[in-house]
């Protein structure tokens, strides 16, 4: 970047200049509108939750997977029928954050894809956006649990 | 009934972390959710995330930090009974559900639509 | 003829022969769209892609303004175009479709000057005559390579832009009725380190400013010489950050003649406007379409537009490269 010396102005000048003037992120309303729709979608998995312990006999323990599945089942249709961006655009992190997000990130990615082919573009595709969840999940999980349980392995012996 | 209002209030504040991730620190949709997945993944090796879920109900069970929280339980539990190795062979255990349905689903809706832009 | 250090004076004068510009169902909907030849209401027009369908917009404004200049496809010479398509595909397929001898361009969104200044050299020295000029952008295939998947949902932030579904095609020839082109500065690529690319307009705004300098230096003119100074795509806060750095330049810029294209196809009120347009249509459709008109009813004399763009591609920015950009300038007049 040496070149740069010879400009009016240096980077660190301008990026000064860029940040006084850009738009504030309306963090506030922001983050009012992912508590809410957030939380709105955890209360729904909860009546989700419910509906499968009361009408269809599952437990407190075994409910967690199917509605784990329905909520993903509603939110990929709705991505499908192209409301899912609208809501989220408001809601940022609100629908980001739970299970919706996830499955939002692995439909729109297959739906894009589709154009590629079904091998090399919607299966090398899908997980795009959701693989680092993915990933780093699975390797903290292993480092957590590796941690764990060696402790107590050593703790017992 | 009161699990209800937890449920919203618990959830509504994990996706406020997650915003506050998005708009000050300015991290990426990716690498926000990926932080609060390892960060479930702690907290459930502190024996923290179960409380949390008996308290708030889907409140912590539907945000994707309980992802972190099923993959150590799955892990954990599995080198209770098969040591070491059972970690590796038990961390899908518990998830297996979200991430089949979210393949199936996400395949399905791509036979069935096409991106609106 | 060169003049100063980075602008070719084009002393004959090459003719804007005639201009199409094609646009999709957003730019129906906004402020221009009398000055679109052709508008189409969804974003596949009967194709079976998104990056079909771009391909499909240069083809209809390549078609369309070589017959509004009552030519046909064997009397165009060369063929200059660009997009924003890896390997600029579009370009590239359209091309094979007319069969014009070409050369691909990309200036990410400086495409559209690019082309009309390397159109008007090759006319202008008498290389060639009738060449074409164009360039297309697609709202939907560039969200897919640049960005996220159209249905996913991420937050865009206020500094982000919408690409402009379009094209803009200009057929430039030795002799003829119609706009000029007199000269034409090549921009430098500039980067201030900026890292962002959901704020493309700050990044941009150096370059614009460093070109539009360099062409009031080489021409020993100021920016008062012009009726209008158009930028292509720098969006609200670009445009904002430019008049923040003029008089660091010393440039004194009439802010009644200063506009930004990216502000001006769409209305405040369409939805997800942000920061404004973007796209190497943007300034195509704007300049080849509104403002052309306008010269052609003789409500503006001397224009200079400074096609702005961003040269990251998706890989500099994981590999967390910072912005480099670019702006070339070209200016047109037209006398009756």
């Amino acid at each position: 970047m040496s070149e740069q010396k010879q400009h009016i102005l240096t980077e660190k000048e301008y990026q000064k200049i860029v940040k006084d003037k850009e738009p504030k992120r309306p963090v506030v309303r922001n983050c009012i509108r992912a508590f809410l729709v957030g939380g709105f979608i955890c209360m729904l998995g909860q009546a989700i939750s419910d509906i499968y312990i009361y009408f269809f006999n599952f437990t407190e323990k075994s409910a967690g997977n199917p509605t784990s599945a329905t909520l993903i089942f509603i939110s990929v249709l709705l991505t499908s029928l192209g409301i899912y961006d609208h809501i989220a655009q408001w809601a940022g992190a609100g629908t980001a954050i739970p299970v919706t997000g996830f499955a939002n990130s692995m439909a729109s990615a297959a739906l894009e894809h589709r154009t590629e082919g079904y091998v090399l573009g919607v299966g090398s595709n899908m997980f795009k956006l959701a693989g680092s969840v993915i990933v780093f999940g699975v390797f903290s999980a292993f480092i957590i649990a590796l941690i764990r349980t060696l402790v107590s392995m050593i703790g017992g012996a | 009934m009161e699990i209800y209002f937890w449920a919203f209030v618990v959830g509504g504040l994990i996706c406020v972390i997650g915003q506050l991730l998005l708009d000050l620190g300015r991290f990426t949709p990716a690498h926000t959710v990926t932080i609060l997945v390892v960060a479930g993944a702690i907290l459930s090796g502190l024996e923290l995330y179960q409380p949390l879920i008996d308290f708030a109900g889907a409140g912590a069970s539907v945000p994707i930090t309980s992802f972190g929280n099923a993959l150590v339980q799955g892990a954990l539990s599995e080198a209770k009974q098969s040591g070491l190795v059972g970690i590796v062979t038990g961390i899908f255990e518990v998830t297996s559900a979200g991430i089949s349905s979210a393949i199936v689903f996400a395949f399905m809706a791509s036979l069935l639509f096409r991106p609106k832009g | 003829m060169k003049a100063g250090k980075q602008t070719w004076i084009f002393d004959n004068r090459p003719t804007i022969l005639a201009t199409a510009v094609v646009g999709g169902p957003r730019e129906a909907r906004g402020p221009l769209a009398e000055d679109f030849d052709l508008l189409h209401d969804d974003l596949l027009f009967g194709e079976k892609s998104f990056e079909k369908a771009e391909r499909k917009l240069l083809e209809e404004a390549c078609e369309l303004a070589i017959r509004k200049a009552d030519l046909k496809q064997e009397d165009i010479e060369f063929m200059l175009a660009g997009d924003l398509s890896n390997q600029i595909i579009s370009s590239t397929f359209t091309s094979r479709g007319l069969a014009i001898p070409y050369l691909g361009l990309f200036g990410a969104c400086s495409t559209s000057m690019e082309a009309l200044a390397l159109g008007a050299l090759i006319v202008d020295t008498k290389f060639g005559n009738n060449v074409l000029c164009g360039t297309a952008s697609h709202y939907a295939a560039v969200e897919k390579q640049y960005r996220y998947p159209t249905e996913y949902g991420s937050q865009k932030p206020d500094t982000a832009q919408w690409t402009v579904t379009g094209a803009g095609a200009a057929v430039l020839g030795q002799a003829g009725q119609g706009p000029q082109v007199v000269s034409a500065t090549i921009g430098k690529v500039i980067d201030m380190g900026l890292k962002d690319p959901f704020n493309m307009g700050a990044a941009m705004a150096p370059a614009a400013v460093d070109t539009i300098s360099a062409h009031c230096q080489d021409l020993d003119i100021t920016p008062d010489h012009y009726d209008l100074i158009a930028t292509g795509d720098l969006g609200r806060y670009g445009h904002a950050l430019t008049l923040e750095l003029f008089p660091k330049y010393h440039i004194d810029m009439p802010r009644e003649k200063y506009v930004d294209c990216g502000m001006m196809i769409y209305y405040e009120h369409q939805p997800m406007l942000f920061a404004g347009a973007s796209g190497t249509a943007c300034s195509a459709t704007v300049t080849y379409g509104h403002i052309l008109n306008r010269m052609r009813k003789g409500e503006l004399k001397r224009v200079l537009i400074v096609a702005t763009g961003a040269l990251l591609s998706p890989m500099s920015y994981q590999q967390k490269e910072s912005i480099p950009c670019i702006a070339h300038a070209v200016a047109i007049e037209y006398s009756e």
